[in-house]
């Protein structure tokens, strides 16, 4: 039952990676990175269960707070031209 | 009784995947990047639950249904936080969406010129 999933979930992620080569923006990418990180934790999850060792799902959990993370950081950085001194952008903008 | 839950787990699972494989084949052949926002995020909210239910269903009242609720709530709050987030920052720096010029209100220049993203038609 758990094999369906884990085929489905590899069909998904090689769509997703092909969004990411294709991606025409960056954002495209981005948004395909993200995607693809969840779909890494449910990777994870779903091999936990098929191998039997539920502790995988620790390591899900952790997976998918750094992938939040890393998203964040790109788009910051992206968005704002620097992720460290905001105010200063700030008072460009505004 | 464990008949029935091993269906519905069953169930879940499918769908689940159905969902995953819908919103990942969405996210390669929509034209534009603001319809692919919608294809991703079918991805992370039905996919994600239904597959996380029959996860749950598997695993009965355990540790592991404990562990796989954490992790399905954290990825309900920051799948579509972290969608709004490249929507923002995509809108902000210039991309627009190809059809429906004038529907979104135009900002009178993108806050922040973005090497990558195209020329704003003024």
């Amino acid at each position: 039952m758990f094999a369906v999933a884990a085929i489905a979930l590899f069909i998904g992620m090689v769509l997703v990676l092909f969004r990411l080569y294709a991606g025409p923006s960056l954002y495209d990418r981005v948004l395909a990175v993200n995607s693809f990180g969840t779909h890494t934790v449910l990777f994870i999850g779903v091999m936990g269960f098929l191998s039997g060792r539920p502790d995988f799902l620790d390591i899900a959990l952790l997976y998918a707070l750094i992938n939040f993370v890393g998203t964040i950081a790109v788009l910051k950085f992206f968005r704002y031209r620097a992720i460290g001194d905001i105010p200063q952008i700030e008072r460009d903008i505004s | 009784m464990s008949v029935i839950v091993d269906i519905l787990s069953w169930l879940a699972i499918l769908s689940g995947s159905a969902f995953l494989i819908i919103g990942a084949w969405g996210t390669v052949k929509f034209p534009d990047f603001w319809s692919r926002l919608h294809a991703v995020s079918v991805t992370d909210s039905a996919g994600m639950l239904l597959l996380m239910l029959g996860m749950c269903l598997q695993a009965g009242f355990t540790l592991i249904t404990v562990k796989l609720i954490i992790i399905a709530i954290f990825l309900f709050i920051t799948g579509p936080t972290a969608t709004h987030a490249v929507a923002n920052a995509a809108l902000v720096t210039g991309l627009r969406p190809k059809e429906g010029h004038g529907l979104v209100s135009e900002l009178e220049s993108p806050t922040v010129p973005s090497p990558t993203a195209p020329e704003v038609k003024s």
